[in-house]
């Protein structure tokens, strides 16, 4: 079953890098497949990491009671699970376009939960811990335990902040020194595109490695073993 | 009822939400954890919601015969093996795994690496020193790729050094100014949102 799964992967991968050369039939097959085994695969994950265990087994565990001669394990609270469920199946109305409306009541209190977990979560995590990060160094100056190339740093840590968010700043006009200042945020902003580029280009390139890696040792090293052990 | 009703419950799931972040009481607590439970029952409905109309959509290819209809069996195929497997016996289960190991696995990286071949073609295009943001970006993006690699160092020592310093120093403080923006504007639209200023996600229709 091991050689099989080698063989089967080698031949997905290499149908999906015949698309390099052009559009084909065996990059079709390899794509469509694709789409099905990843829709197939959350379906399987959501239903047990999400639906059973947060619904199924606390609804089961509190409706058991009406079934004579189990005992009763779980109080009424577990019912509360009712109305996720309810919530959830409102969603099926969007296969009838009369009733395509009832898919506001879930997708309400999804967006609701979301914007209200978002408030504090990007005010803690992101406005007040980037802020402290920008300006904490600022205290080690105080202090006087920073170094000279380290104060430097603080202070065009500093200045790039500043002047990032004044690109971004749209209520006043981009004139005179706000114009000077954005453009020094552009610079910033460039150098920062820059390192995500190369970052990305060096992640897909090492992920082109492992596959050749995989086509090269797992796949091709297989079939050397097996013409080894023959000849 | 239509639209009032989802306003007023996203209004109430939204100022609830913030207020059980600034309260330790137990009750606070417990209606936190049960509600965030609540997206974990409700997401699952939603994704058979989207599989629901992918299924339909590829009838509808089959049925009408578009082009390339014959792929959309391939789909199905795809679909209902991990799902048969899957759902009954559960994703730890033996021939889930394999099927997880050696199709999904594989494909995933491939088509990922595949960007490999784009992105430098798209590179070769637009990398082009036609201004000083343009060669600032161009510079950075070597220096980091060549950081990467031990060919980099070879070539010149400090090469690791710089492109670290590069992504401590002026990386990050274009990354905070971004995300520093970006949270405000998030936090700005959730308001909107809870408020029911901005009301895009009810869709179109009464």
């Amino acid at each position: 079953m091991e050689i099989f799964g080698i063989w089967l992967a080698a031949f997905l991968t290499l149908c999906i890098y015949s698309f390099l050369y052009r559009d084909n039939p065996f990059y079709r097959f390899a794509e469509y497949l694709f789409i099905g085994i990843s829709v197939g695969y959350y379906i399987v994950i959501y239903i047990h990491q999400g639906f059973i265990p947060f619904a199924w087994e606390p609804f089961w565990a509190a409706v058991k009671p009406f079934w004579p001669g189990i005992p009763r394990e779980a109080g009424w609270i577990g019912l509360i699970k009712l109305i996720p469920i309810a919530l959830g199946l409102l969603f099926f109305g969007g296969l009838s376009p009369r009733h395509t409306w009832l898919i506001r009541y879930p997708s309400a209190v999804l967006v609701g939960f979301g914007s209200g977990i978002s408030i504090p979560l990007m005010l803690r995590t992101f406005i007040f811990e980037q802020t402290r990060g920008t300006v904490e160094p600022f205290a080690a100056i105080n202090a006087g335990t920073l170094s000279p190339w380290g104060i430097l740093e603080a202070i065009l840590m500093l200045i790039g902040v500043a002047c990032t968010l004044t690109y971004f700043f749209f209520s006043v006009e981009h004139r005179g020194p706000v114009k000077w200042l954005s453009k020094v945020g552009i610079a910033f902003l460039m150098i920062g595109f820059g390192a995500a580029f190369g970052n990305t280009v060096m992640g897909r390139v090492a992920l082109l490695i492992q596959r050749i890696d995989f086509l090269l040792n797992d796949w091709i090293g297989m079939i050397m073993d097996w013409l080894g052990s023959i000849f | 009822m239509k639209r009032q009703v989802p306003l007023v419950l996203c209004f109430l799931f939204g100022v609830a939400t913030i207020l059980t972040r600034f309260s330790p009481h137990p009750y606070s607590q417990f209606f936190y954890e049960e509600v965030n439970s609540w997206v974990l029952i409700i997401t699952p409905f939603a994704l058979v919601l989207a599989t629901v109309t992918l299924i339909r959509a590829h009838v509808t290819r089959i049925r009408r015969r578009t082009e390339y209809w014959q792929y959309s069996f391939i789909v199905f195929a795809g679909l209902i093996t991990m799902v048969a497997i899957g759902v009954p016996f559960g994703p730890q289960y033996p021939a889930f795994e394999w099927l997880f190991n050696n199709i999904q696995v594989p494909m995933d990286a491939t088509m990922f690496s595949l960007l490999a071949f784009f992105i430098a073609s798209a590179a070769y295009r637009a990398f082009r020193a036609r201004s000083f943001e343009a060669t600032l970006l161009l510079v950075t993006a070597i220096i980091v790729m060549l950081g990467n690699v031990p060919v980099g160092d070879l070539i010149w020592s400090e090469t690791s050094s710089m492109k670290q310093w590069i992504l401590n120093n002026p990386n990050l403080s274009a990354r905070r100014g971004i995300i520093l923006g970006v949270s405000l504007g998030v936090i700005s639209q959730s308001i909107r949102i809870i408020l029911g200023i901005e009301r895009s996600y009810l869709g179109g229709g009464d």
